[in-house]
This record gives structure tokens, sequence and C-alpha cells, in this order.
């Protein structure tokens, strides 16, 4: 037995299996799961309103979100309503949690109210595991501290899929082959950006990340695969085909300091910089945008910039994977 | 009088440099005779044990266990904390002082030595170096040795001013007994849960730096120096479960100069690394954390070449509900009594040939000496009469749910561990038996 078997075998934190149908991060995620949810959105957003809402009637949903949020909890509250479940919201402010209720107590209290999945959104990293383990039931990540943010993932792949021209119901192992994603900004404290690092390569796309020492360190590249680091933007934008920016998350900042006017002239996509290097590549970013500080005003509304089509896109993949958590073929 | 008799072991005292068939006669808690086997045959013992095919060792010594009484018996206590000892094979051990209240003053340190406590096996403690662990003004050394202090720590937290601990470190040294440090920058370490590197960074943690640890471990080192030299006093350090090759670099670097520094590892730092955390498992969560494997495999040389001067456990129970929490939420520390000798032999002796012998001597005989214990940590004759007999060649699976803790949290429930307690013996009495 080699010695890493026997360090292994020693510890018993093997692979855990969760509810089927949770998705707490994009890590353990195949190429064929990432093609059956991209098929089942594609069939999902084929079907009339009225199709649709007939696949989760009677079935109940959770949204559990200890973190603000705009995007995420609309598409999934709308994306659950579209299919006709009920849903219910909890937030960390006006519920129990600010009474001191844990979060495995919380989880039980709404299992115990019928709730069938969770969705969760959390500061912490790894409560959505946590939530899985304690309830037995399908979680779905809608964000937790800096891991993971695999819905997103999925939503920035089904976009980049469409503006590319690309077949938006499939993909496999070569779909992005020569296509280079360069990810810019606060990677330190992006769950975005470590979903999308870790998925994109696994459809074949090279990814640069890009951003200063501070707000990127030289252990990102321990994500996985097909992931660089180049540290000047210009050099990275030259080759983007997709340029995602990031905001910087003040909220999460704690100790690093950083120089924002310095940042604004290094880091900032302006018009003269998208036009200069990449006046091709489409422009992506999770929001919320700072306007004038990641991204100028006039590169966010731009022609090349697809954000506004990631929300929307953000209700078609949330369709897809509430249908998946709740064992419903659609 | 009271006598036990174990004939046909293998008997191993490194502190004597014996590893030998030997018969062992305990008498009125004390070492009666060590002899060959038969010769002490018209011995008409109360009881004798039949050792074939088992070690007959020093019974073992943790510097470092919380016992989390008195304040914090919803984890464990003195009485439970020992009976998962003794299970371990465990006949000593150092309670730290990170009590409710902390245990800083002579008054503390007397109600948890006392025999209403219910201790099973010999109940050592190192009081708190500073008042509360505050880490402002030290504590009454003198008065505390004299009460059966065996040292001095702030365990938990490190001792971060220069002076305070210049303070500390003299006033222990003229009183004989070491002064434990945690080290940790907690500067440095603010928001962390596990340690800095690749892994942290994939599971979107912030991590603990090696240099967190290194740096205290030299601001350390450097006050010894100066100290030596200025006071003519020769302080002892010692340097709690370090985890990181830097820190070991720099501990191994001082006692090439002849300060007085001694270190302990700890079972999980030489077993795991900060992989093992997998999906958030919070029973892997301790603090120092565990580290990359460059750590552990020079953690495991500094073992096999002497830097490394004992094994302790860290033994730090928690309740379910302190772990099944957020990762970043969850308490820092693991059970260890029950597993570390299985650890041990499975992965310094099986794994990487450390002799029997040299594991038992990080597990008694030098623990025996970092306390000033002459008496234990051998089974010299007039010794005392701490004796554990297991079989080295058993492999079994670890089944925390049948601990003698309080407390579950451990990450190698179900673990295939090396080497079986058969019988534990603490002064003569026999506190653990299969």
């Amino acid at each position: 037995m080699s010695k890493l078997e026997i360090k292994q075998e020693l510890s018993s934190a093997e692979a855990e299996q969760f509810a089927a149908g949770s998705l707490l991060t994009v890590e353990h995620l195949s190429v064929a799961d990432v093609a059956a949810i991209l098929a089942s959105a594609a069939r999902l957003e084929r079907m009339s309103a009225a199709e649709r809402v007939r696949l989760l009637a009677g079935r109940t949903i959770a949204l559990l979100f200890y973190e603000s949020s705009t995007r995420t909890r609309t598409s999934f509250e709308l994306a659950a309503k579209s299919l006709g479940a009920t849903t219910t919201l909890v937030s960390d402010k006006s519920s129990s949690i600010e009474k001191g209720e844990s979060l495995k107590d919380t989880g039980l209290t709404l299992r115990a109210l019928g709730a069938e999945a969770i969705i969760l959104r959390h500061p912490s990293s790894g409560a959505p595991e946590l939530l899985a383990r304690v309830t037995g039931l399908p979680v779905l990540n809608a964000g937790d501290g800096m891991h993971q943010h695999p819905t997103q993932a999925l939503l920035d792949l089904r976009t980049m899929l469409l503006r590319l021209g690309k077949d938006a119901g499939t993909v496999d192992a070569k779909t992005l082959d020569g296509i280079t994603v360069v990810i810019t900004g606060d990677i330190r404290h992006s769950r975005v950006a470590r979903s999308n690092a870790q998925l994109l390569p696994r459809l074949g796309a090279r990814v640069i990340l890009c951003g200063p020492p501070e707000l990127l360190p030289e252990d990102a590249l321990g994500l996985g695969a097909g992931i660089e680091i180049v540290r000047d933007f210009d050099r990275a934008l030259a080759q983007a085909d997709v340029a995602m920016m990031l905001r910087i998350q003040k909220e999460r900042l704690a100790g690093v300091d950083l120089d924002l006017s310095e940042y604004v002239a290094r880091y900032q996509l302006s018009s003269q910089r998208l036009a200069a290097q990449a006046s091709q590549a489409l422009v992506l970013h999770p929001g919320p945008i700072i306007r004038g500080l990641e991204i100028t005003g006039e590169v966010a509304d731009c022609a090349q910039s697809a954000i506004e089509e990631q929300v929307a896109q953000g209700l078609v993949i949330r369709r897809a994977v509430l249908v998946r958590a709740l064992g419903v073929k659609a | 009088m009271s006598e036990i008799l174990i004939i046909n072991g293998r008997l191993i005292d490194p502190a004597d440099n014996i590893d030998q068939p030997r018969d062992l006669l305990l008498r009125d808690g004390r070492v009666a005779a060590v002899e060959k086997p038969g010769a002490l045959s018209g011995v008409a013992s109360a009881e004798c044990i039949d050792a074939t095919g088992l070690v007959v060792a020093p019974g073992l010594i943790d510097v470092h266990v919380h016992l989390r009484e008195p304040g914090q018996t919803h984890k464990e206590t003195i009485a439970t904390g020992t009976a998962a000892a003794a299970a371990g094979g465990f006949t000593s051990v150092v309670a730290m002082p990170n009590t409710t209240p902390v245990n800083d003053s002579v008054q503390s340190l007397c109600w948890m030595l006392d025999a209403a406590r219910g201790s099973v096996v010999k109940l050592f403690a190192m009081p708190a170096a500073t008042f509360a662990s505050r880490g402002e003004e030290i504590t009454d050394f003198h008065k505390l040795v004299q009460a059966g202090a065996v040292g001095f720590t702030d365990d938990g937290r490190p001792v971060l001013e220069d002076e305070v601990m210049r303070a500390a470190l003299i006033a222990a040294a003229q009183l004989g007994v070491p002064i434990s440090q945690h080290a940790e920058d907690t500067r440095l370490t603010g928001g962390c849960s596990m340690n800095a590197g690749p892994v942290a960074f994939r599971l979107g943690l912030r991590g603990m730096s090696v240099e967190a640890e290194s740096q205290i471990v030299e601001r350390d080192i450097r006050l010894l120096r100066e100290i030596e030299r200025v006071e003519r006093v020769r302080p002892h350090l010692h340097v709690q479960h370090v985890s990181t090759s830097r820190a070991l670099h720099e501990i191994r670097r001082a006692k090439q100069q002849g300060l007085h520094v001694t270190c302990e590892a700890a079972p999980h730092h030489f077993t795991l690394t900060d992989e093992a955390i997998g999906a958030y498992n919070t029973n892997v969560k301790m603090n120092p954390p565990l580290r990359a494997e460059g750590d552990r495999r020079a953690l495991i040389d500094a073992i096999a070449d002497g830097t490394v001067d004992c094994i302790a456990t860290d033994h730090a129970p928690h309740a379910s509900h302190e772990k099944e929490v957020e990762f970043e939420r969850a308490a820092n520390g693991i059970t260890g009594l029950e597993t570390a000798l299985g650890l041990a032999l499975r992965v310094l002796h099986r794994q990487h040939g450390l002799p029997l012998a040299r594991i038992l001597a990080l597990m008694s005989q030098h623990p025996a000496s970092i306390i000033r214990q002459k008496n234990r940590g051998t089974l010299r004759v007039d010794s005392f009469a701490d004796v554990v007999l297991f079989d080295a060649a058993s492999e079994w699976t670890f089944d925390a749910s049948a601990s003698r803790s309080k407390s579950r949290n451990t990450p190698f429930d179900g673990a295939a561990i090396l080497g079986r307690v058969h019988t534990t013996i603490c002064e003569g009495r026999v506190v653990y038996r299969t």
C-alpha cells in the first residue's frame, strides 16, 4: 500500500454523499452533469408557461438567505414560481436566526414545515455542505462565503455559449476549445471566480486570472488545471474572448490594504482599454456592478456587454437546477 | 500490601535501554522488581497478568490535555477525560489551564488536583502563565509550584508581549519548570480557520500562515538567548504542538546552540494534512491547523532526528453542537487520548520505521523529563508502578461512539489504527482493562 493510501485511510473525510440533486459546488460536477443541466434548461425554455407551471406544482422550496441578494434571490424565486412550486423566504433578519437559532435548527425547521429543497446563501464557506448534511435534503448553493456560486458559473456558461454562437443545449470536454476567459479583479474573495475557474477549463476553455497579488494570491493556481495568472491587465485582455470583471468586495476586504485609484488605473475595464485590447471580446460581470470602479458605465452598457443577459439566463439555469433538485424530468 | 506480577511480556523501558523479555513485579504502587522470565515465579502475588504477546512499557504521559473542568463539563470532566486517558494507555496527563475560570490561582489548582475530582490517572496541571491568560501580568509562580504546578502556559493563547514572556521565562527558570507556549501570532490569524495555502483558497477559508507559528518560536528563542546571557539563569521553553517545517527548523537550530528548548508533536499533525478537511469536516479543525504535506513530512523527520521531544495529544473535547456549525464558527480541537498510541504506531513505526522503543520514549520517558518527574516514564525499580500493556501488532478500527471521553469530536472515527491497549496500571492500580 502506498503512503498516500495509508494517509487517506486514516482520515474519515472521504467524499461524502449528499442528497441527489444537491448543487453545492461545481467541483464534483461532471461534464455529463453540466450537459444534462444545460439540456434541461433548453427544454424548459422551449416549453410554454402553462406546461412549465405544472412541473413543480404542489412542491415546496425554501429560500434561506443569510446575505443580501438581488439577482440570485429573485431569479431563484421567480424560477421556482414559474415551475409552480410554493416558495418561502427566510432571511437572517426578521427570523429566529436573529435570536441565535443555528443553521442546523433552521434547516430542520424548514424540513419539518415541508421544504423539499433549500436554496441557501450564506457568508460562511461550506455552510451549504453543513445544511445538506444535517437535513438530508437537496441543497442548492446560492453563494457561500468565498467558496462557490455554482448557478452563477452555469448561467455564465450558458450566456457565453449563446453569445459565441454555440449550441447552448449541450457541452462536452471540447466545447470551449480555443476560448480564453479572462477573470479580473477581486479573485481572492470571489466565489464566482472559483466556480468559473473550476468549471470552464473542464469544457476546454483556457482561464486567465488577472489582478494584483493582494486580490489574487498564487494559491489560486491550486483550483485546478487549465488556469494561469497574468498580472498585467492589458496583456491578459489582449488574449480574451471573454472578459469577466469582478467587484471589489469591500465587505470581505479585512486586512487587505488597497489603493483604489491605483487599482482603477491598472485594472478598470474602460472603453479605451476594451477597444485597444479586446474589441471583439464578450464582457461579463456577475453583479453587482460598481460603475466607475472595476468597469466604466459605458462598457457595462455597450454592445459587447452581456451583463443583463446574464441575469436573464439566471432564471433559465435556476429552473433547470430546481427541477433537478426535486428529481423531476423536464 | 498489594502486588501485581506481569509475566511473559516484552518489556520496553527506553530510559534503561531495555527491550527484552522480562517479568515485572509491582508492589504498593512502585516497581519492585524487573527480572528475567521466570525469575519472579516464587512471588505469591495477589494478581498475575500473563502478558504473552504484549509489550510491557512505562505508562504513557501526555503533557497537553484539556479536561474542561471546572466550567465546561458539558465537554469533558476530569473523571471522563482521565478515563479516556487510561483507555489510551496514559497514566499521567497534564491539564491545560483554559478552563472556566482560568486556572491561575493556588485555589483553582488545588481544586483541580483534589482527589474528589475523580481522576483515574495521575493528574498534573500547568496553570496559566498570566492572570486569566490575558497575557498581561504573570501569576504567582512560586506559590503555584509549591502547590504542584509542573509548568506554566497560556495555552490556546500565546504570551505575545516580549516583556511578559521574558518575565515568565525568568520566573519559571528560577523554579526549574518550563514555560509551555502555544506559538501563534494571533495578530496574524484573525478570522482564520485553517492552514493558509491552495486548499484554503479552494475552500474559500482564510488561512493561518506558517509565519504566524514560526515567528513566535523565533521570538521566544531570541528571548531565551538574551536571558541566558544577561540573567544567568537557564529557562526552559517548551513549544506546544509544532506544526510547521519552519518552526521545527528554528527549534533544531536552538537545540544545536545548547538552548533549553523542547517541543511536542500531535498525532493529527503527523498523520493528516489540510486536505483531510474534505467537505468542511469540523472534526478536522484544530489550532494549529493541519498543514501541507511538506510540513507533515518535516514533522516526521523532526520526530525521527530527535528535534521533537515528545508526542502530546492536545486532547480537546467539544460537544456536538459546538462542532455541528459553520466551519469558521466551529470550536478548535479534537479528542486524542484514545488514538494517540495507535496513530503513532501506525504512522511512525509501521510506515516510517521508527523503533517501538523510540515511540515509547516520545510518549513516556521524554514527557516525564519535560515535567521533571524522575520516578515516572520508566520501569526502573522504585519508580511509580505506571505501566501499559499493549498488543503492538493488533490492527483495529477506532469507534468514537465507544470512547470514554464525553465528546466524540475526532476525525479518526472508523479509522484503522495499530496497537491495542490491553491493560493500564497507574501507581499499582489497574485503571483500564480490555
